[in-house]
Parts: C-alpha cells; structure tokens; sequence
C-alpha cells in the first residue's frame, strides 16, 4: 500500500492563516490520527487533502506511486449524511448511482449489477444491518446511522479513507463498539481519522498526532504500541491518554490567555 | 376529532352563520340569498353549472400543469446558469410587478377570448412563486451531501437526480400549495375581462341579471374546486415525499 504525502500545505481564509508549511505523511496501509481542539483547522485539512473548496490553499498532496489522490478517497463526515429519500441499501451504493452517466441510462445498464448488490448486502452483514436495508434512514438509530455511513465508506472501496470525528456524537458505548467495527472493517487502508477524542486516537491510530497553536502546527507523532484496536485495560495507554488530555487542556489555557 | 373531519365541521359552521345572518337581518335574496336559496338554485342549474365548471377547471389545471413546468425549467436555469440569472430577474421581476389585471385585457387580445388567454392569465399568477421556492429548494442543498457526492466522482446530471432535486422537493411543495391556491384567480379573472364560458364568465351574466342566488351557485362551486384541488395536492405531496421535515408535532 502506498503513503500519501502531504507537502507544504497552507490555509488562509482572508487574513486568517489557519496553517501553512504542514508537511505529513500518512503511512500506507496505516491509520493516522490527529488530535486537536476545535476550531484548530482539522476539517480544513481534510478537505484540503479531499481537494473540496476551504479557503485559499496551496501545497500539494502526492501518492508515493505517483499518481494523484483523485478518485482515490472515500469520505467520511461528522454527520452521517444519509440521504432520507433513500433506503439504507439505497444509501450505501449511493456512489454507483452518482457515476452513471446519461449512456448508461440510455443502454438501460442495471443500476445496481448483480454482483454491486451482493457485495452491498455483504458489507451490510459485516455492519450487522443486513435485516434493515430497505428501511429508510429516518427509522434508525444514530449508531445504526453511523454504521450505515460505515458500510458506504466500505462499498467505495477506496485505498485512502479520511474521517472527521465520525464517532464524535455517539455515546460511550456505541462509541467503542464503532471503533472496533472500523478497525476490523478498515484494516490494511490508509486512513486519516480526525477526532477530539484521546482515547479513540490512542486506541485505533498506528501514529497519532496533534494539531495546535496559531498557526497550527503537527506535534511529533506518537506511536502506540501494540495491535489496533487496543483494549482499554492497558496502562501504558491510559497514561498517555492523560498527557494528551492534559497536553489539549493547556492549549486552550494557552489560547486564552494568549488572546490580544 | 380526526383531522380530515374537521374542515367539514368548519363548514358546516359557517353555513349555519351564513343561514342565521339572513334570517336575522331578514336579507332580500338579490342581496344575500340564505344557504338553502342557493343550494335550490344549485339543483336547477346543474347541468349549466357543470358545463361552465368543466371550462374553468381545464383552464386552471391545464395553467397550473403548464406553469409549474415552466416555474421548475426556470429555477433549474437559474441555478445551473448563474451567467444568466441577472439578465432573467428583471423581465420575471416585471412580470410580477403588473397586477394580473392590468394585463388581462392585452391577453385578451392576443390570445382571443377562448381558452389560451386563461391558461396563459393562470400561468403568469403561478409560475412566479413555483420557480422562487424551487430555485431556494435547489441553492440550499446541504453542503455534506454535495462535498461527498463530489469525492465520489458524481456526474452533475446524477447529483441533481440523486440529490440536489429530491433535496429541493419540499421547498416545491410549499411552492405549489401557493400555485394551487392561487390558480382560480388567474383563470376567473382572464373569464371577467372577456370570456363567453366558466364559472367567472357565469358569476358575471348572473350579476347582471340579479340572479344572485345564481351567482352563489357558481361562487360555491368554485369555492368547492379550489378547497377539493388544495387538500388533493396536499394530500398527494405529504405522500410523495415522506421523509419531509416537520418540526412542530402540534
Ligand atoms: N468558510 C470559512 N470561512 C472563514 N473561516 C473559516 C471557514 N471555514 C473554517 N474557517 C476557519 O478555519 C479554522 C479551522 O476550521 P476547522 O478546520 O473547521 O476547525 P476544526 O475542524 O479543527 O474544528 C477556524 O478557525 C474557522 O474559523
Ligand atoms: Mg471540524
């Protein structure tokens, strides 16, 4: 699996220099966390990866194969973005339906192939919803909702996936069982995850890094030891979690106290 | 008390007001004929009320059909065309600026005294809100479902298909409950400045003649196809789109 580089990366919105000069490489076959306060500008650089429009930006995100990250990424928001008008099977082979073009409707190409369906009712078993996929999304619950954003992420099957805070408003529970259902499904692709959460960078990331200051800065990456995703009974974790937390704490004492 | 019940109730009041008011002020029926008055006259002209509400409704439906087509082709142009949105607002601006009735009679002699010029009168009231409220419904697509959308190599036709258009579906329905009200004006009005059949058309001969219960007759008629026209669309629009957000529970 190829890494994703990112060089020289820089934001502006207006006079707002969000970041500028961010160099970092997302190791292939690897997930990438990065932790950060809100407002730091870890949406921004999602985006800015996904090439979606935030700001003035410029530097460049470079495959280490050469090719471009174009059609390579599979995106995956803090909302679940389900469509309401679609049923969940619907939903998760939303991709196919947006990439049909006017000859496939014209040589009436089945919208969904025989073996699209098949692999949409698989990945829907792997996310245990198989029972609900032609239940319109407005009959779930949020972490089925979530599950269900899962299973499309998955159907895109794309090499590079990138998450913002995609667990961020579930609660604990739910939250732990997602991130083991990631895990497990998300193995052996290169993911950026972005989220609040210490824990959840320290369970799932293979190197973990934190965005901070103005203009924001990567911290050295911190790599857990042991396999993902990793159990809540280890010390060694639990500590480092406590210094990340007291680490963001103190940012924003610093971004407080550093206000004009 | 069932919803669908209560527009009834509400009826029935206002007959038996309606009722009560002409006994009390003991009303001469070329003024204000009592409900039963017009009701009579209903039964004997039955057959001359169909003919003319058979005009009237083609005349509306057929506006309405024609310009809710022409509302959604124009907001869809005025979002995919940017370039052109500032040479199109003005004249659509105009257009709304004249009072339907002003430009009646010009319609009239254009378009003859026949059909078109009501179709045509029911258009210029309708097409106006129809394409405002789907050109807002189409503009305010949640931006998630477009960033993803475009991460997934969506062709903008599907996106539109997919997305941006059922997304933009409520909206036109608020758009086309107006129209749905609003329909009868044009129509009723295009038959007042010169028409030789509808209700409109029929309301006018009756008033000139005193015929005022006649003239309720046709009024209740009308009245019953646009109420009958509003709850249908309602009905049919609360169907089609189900998943139609409704915040207040009552
Ligand atoms: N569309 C925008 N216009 C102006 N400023 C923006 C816009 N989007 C984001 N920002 C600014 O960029 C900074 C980073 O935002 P964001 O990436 O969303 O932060 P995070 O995801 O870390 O919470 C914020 O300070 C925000 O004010
Ligand atoms: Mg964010």
């Amino acid at each position: 699996m190829f890494d994703v580089i990112i060089r020289r990366a820089s934001l502006r919105f207006g006079n707002h220099c969000v970041f500028t000069d961010l160099n970092l490489t997302l190791k292939g076959g690897q997930w990438t966390c990065l932790l950060g306060g809100s407002g730091v500008g870890k949406t921004s650089l999602l985006r800015l990866i996904a090439a979606l429009p935030a700001g003035e930006t410029t530097g460049e995100v470079v495959c280490q194969d050469g090719f471009s990250v174009h059609h390579r990424i599979a995106w995956m928001a803090q909302q679940d973005l389900l469509l309401p008008w679609f049923s969940v099977l619907d939903n998760i082979t939303l991709g196919q339906r947006l990439r049909r073009n006017l000859t496939d409707v014209f040589t009436r190409r089945p919208l969904l192939s025989a073996e699209v369906q098949e692999q949409a009712m698989s990945i829907l078993e792997k996310v245990g919803l198989s029972a609900k996929a032609d239940v319109l999304p407005q009959h779930l619950s949020g972490g089925q909702r979530q599950r269900v954003a899962l299973a499309r992420t998955l159907m895109e099957n794309r090499p590079l996936v990138l998450m913002d805070e995609p667990f961020g408003a579930l609660d604990a529970i739910t939250r732990l069982n997602l991130q083991d259902l990631a895990c497990e499904l998300l193995q052996n692709r290169t993911v950026l995850l972005i989220t609040h959460d210490p824990l959840e960078a320290l369970r799932l990331g293979h190197e973990v890094y934190h965005l901070r200051g103005h203009p924001a800065r990567l911290t050295d990456a911190i790599t857990p030891p042991g396999k993902t995703p990793r159990t809540l009974d280890n010390n060694g974790l639990m500590a480092l979690q406590g210094k990340l937390l007291d680490r963001l704490r103190h940012e924003s004492f610093d971004e407080q106290s550093g206000e004009p | 008390m069932k919803d669908s019940v209560k527009p009834f109730v509400v009826l029935v009041g206002l007959l038996v007001l309606w009722h009560t008011l002409v006994m009390a002020f003991d009303m001469p029926s070329y003024i204000l004929p009592g409900p039963l008055a017009v009701a009579n006259s209903m039964v004997d002209n039955a057959s001359l009320l169909w003919e003319h509400t058979l005009v009237t409704l083609s005349e509306m439906l057929l506006g309405l059909l024609l310009g809710v087509l022409l509302g959604i082709i124009l907001a869809l142009v005025l979002v995919y065309f940017t370039a052109l949105r500032p040479w199109l607002l003005p004249p659509l601006l105009i257009t709304q600026a004249i009072p339907v009735f002003a430009l009646a009679p010009i319609l009239m002699l254009w378009f003859g005294y026949g059909l078109t010029s009501k179709v045509v009168m029911t258009i210029l009231v309708i097409f106006f809100p129809v394409a405002t409220c789907c050109y807002d419904g189409l503009r305010h697509t949640h931006q998630g479902w477009l960033d993803m959308a475009q991460t997934m190599g969506g062709n903008r036709l599907a996106i539109l298909r997919h997305i941006r258009w059922p997304a933009a579906l409520p909206a036109l329905a608020s758009g086309l409950r107006v129209a749905v009200v609003v329909a009868p004006i044009g129509a009723v009005v295009g038959e007042w400045v010169g028409s030789s059949a509808g209700l409109g058309y029929l309301m006018l001969q009756a008033n000139a003649r005193l015929w005022t219960d006649q003239m309720f007759a046709a009024l209740t008629v009308l009245a019953f196809c646009s109420v009958t026209l509003y709850y249908t669309t309602d009905r049919v629009l609360r169907r089609l789109i189900p998943w139609q957000p409704e915040t207040s529970q009552e």
